[in-house]
């Protein structure tokens, strides 16, 4: 890994590209073609010849200006309701990530020192592994009391796979030798396990931790879209920004609609990033190269 | 701190007799022997130099002496006492650096004591003369990946020094460095071993390696291996780089091992080792050259 360090020219290089995207989303959407220049019809003609409806390409002029979705935004941004969206999402994050590395690092590891374990508990983990975690939604709703619980344990799953496989492997591909050395300088089981294993293990923690992150982000959104803001179950479910893009939706405001991806794309953006500065602050060796 | 008069542990150097050691792989049926029937001592004190051709055995044999695997008959043993596992008296040095990279030259340093608990104000002390020793004083707090080549050679060098092991072995320690690095490890590793005393052994495959460094040149046979035989060295010691390759003695020892190696290498060339056709064509334009 390389430091990364301030390089004005990139960050302009980044800006005008945000601002070029930008420019062209607010053409296309105002003018109602992409580019501003009905450029797609011949497509159309031909989807058209080969008998299909001539409306099969998505069409820009129903995606809100970003203008429009700016004023949208500041709209919202003194709303109490949207900031609790964002204080839902966030701490639905936050015990599912959580939850996921204070089981699922022990377990990992658990299961690469230990043959048994191993021989155990990988089985039923790979069987369950490829379900993905949207599909335990509505069997979460039944086995957990609350809808709050519920959405949080689909969260934990999406982090929880690929924390797992990550220190499995992580653990695994320690170079035996280091083992050997330690071995023969008298070091004890446990010894080995914590200054061996353990920071041998926490640059595949760290990857897996952040992989893990982006999954829990997307499942927390599809959840609460599913589980709605109502409280018929438990009473105190609901709401979340996956919530406020759905709630959107259905009251017909696409401006609130991209406001939502937008905050959650921040969201996202925000804990890879804290996750990141975390991840190296734990594996100092990996950034002095 | 100072660096010379402190207080060091008192050297012990052992010796480790090997004797009837075999070592096979594989199913039983399907076995392939890689150690033959082998048989000899690493002198107490002594820098014992093991050379042999590439993939004849020789790291088979290390893992034995370090207690990592077991013989399949025979028996080694240190001091009278027979090999049962890893142990500080038996400190490897592997081919490529094994420090362990989430850990600062200086911790690396202090493992082995902090692992035993045996962490005083004597061992401290110890590890400031080693430092200074390997000439890493300023790159305590620097991880692995922060050092050179030969850096990293020399905080392995003093990591497995301050267990204070009755032997050293050593599994073609200077293998991968550049040729002017490694010639300075030599002179620098043989005036570590010329200061300490201590038992050494040393696998290599470098000709002028093994002249430069040994007291003792033990010969391997190619697999399944076997000791070919064994000279004495008795070039003048401290040994200083410019004085052996003008050496007459030097370069004797070096044909006469050379053309034991010569012989071994001609023999599995005519099993059908590639690897020996290379050396075969090497010898006989060097010695046509001389």
């Amino acid at each position: 890994m390389a430091s990364r360090r301030f390089n004005p020219r990139s960050l302009l290089r980044g800006m005008f590209s945000i601002l070029v995207f930008l420019v062209i989303w607010e053409i296309g959407s105002r003018s109602k073609h992409w580019l501003g220049a009905d450029i797609f019809s011949p497509l159309r003609e031909l989807i058209g010849m080969m008998g299909f409806k001539k409306t099969y390409l998505p069409w820009i002029g129903a995606v809100p200006a970003p203008t429009d979705v700016l004023h949208a935004w500041a709209g919202v941004i003194v709303d109490p309701g949207y900031w609790h969206s964002w204080y839902k999402s966030f701490s639905r994050v936050l015990a599912g990530f959580t939850a996921a590395m204070l089981v699922g690092i022990p377990f990992g590891l658990l299961l690469a020192v230990n043959r048994t374990a191993f021989g155990i508990g990988f089985p039923v983990f790979e069987m369950l592994r490829p379900i993905p975690p949207l599909a335990w939604v509505p069997a979460s709703i039944i086995f957990w009391p609350t809808q709050e619980l519920s959405i949080a344990f689909v969260t934990f799953l999406g982090a929880f796979y690929t924390i797992v496989i990550n220190v499995v492997g992580g653990a695994k591909s320690i170079d035996v030798r280091y083992f050997q050395a330690a071995q023969s300088m008298g070091s004890s089981k446990w010894d080995i396990f914590r200054r061996i294993i353990l920071p041998g293990t926490l640059p595949s923690i760290v990857i897996g931790s952040s992989v893990g992150m982006g999954i829990t982000w997307e499942v927390v959104v599809a959840a609460e879209m599913i589980s709605g803001g109502g409280s018929q179950i438990g009473g105190t479910g609901g709401g979340g920004l996956g919530f406020f893009i759905w709630n959107s939706y259905v009251g017909g405001s696409y401006e609130q609609i991209v406001v939502g991806m937008i905050s959650i794309g921040i969201a996202g953006f925000i804990s890879s990033e804290l996750l990141r500065t975390l991840g190296k602050y734990v594996t100092p060796w990996l950034r002095l190269r | 701190m100072s660096t010379s008069g402190t207080p060091r542990p008192l050297v012990s150097a052992g010796e480790i007799t090997v004797s009837g050691v075999s070592k096979s792989y594989g199913a039983t049926g399907f076995q392939k022997e890689v150690v033959r029937e082998c048989s000899f001592s690493i002198e107490r004190g002594k820098l014992t130099v093991m050379i042999g051709p590439s993939g004849c055995g020789k790291s088979t044999l290390i893992r034995l002496l370090a207690g990592f695997e077991a013989p399949s008959t025979g028996t080694i043993k240190l001091d009278g006492e027979p090999v049962t596992g890893p142990s500080r008296n038996r400190l490897v040095l592997f081919q490529e650096s094994a420090l362990f990279p989430w850990m600062t030259t200086y911790d690396n340093i202090l493992y082995g004591p902090r692992a035993r608990g045996e962490v005083s104000a004597q061992v401290l002390e110890f590890a400031e003369f080693l430092l200074n020793k390997v000439g890493l004083q300023d790159f305590r707090k620097k991880y692995p990946t922060q050092l050179s080549g030969g850096m990293q050679r020399r905080a392995e060098l003093a990591r497995a020094m301050i267990n204070n092991p009755e032997v050293m072995i050593l599994d073609e320690p200077f293998r991968g460095l550049d040729a002017m690095t490694k010639e300075l490890m030599w002179e620098y590793y043989s005036g570590l071993f010329e200061e300490s005393g201590r038992t050494n052994f040393f696998v290599t495959t470098d000709i002028d390696e093994a002249v430069f460094l040994a007291d003792r040149m033990m010969i391997m046979s190619n697999i399944p291996t076997q000791v070919r035989a064994v000279l004495e060295v008795d070039l003048p010691r401290p040994r200083k780089l410019a004085d052996i390759v003008v050496s007459d003695r030097a370069n004797q020892i070096k044909m006469e091992a050379l053309s034991i190696l010569h012989e071994e290498a001609m023999k599995s060339f005519s099993r059908g080792s590639k690897a020996a056709a290379d050396f075969v064509e090497a010898y006989t334009k060097r010695t046509a050259k001389s």
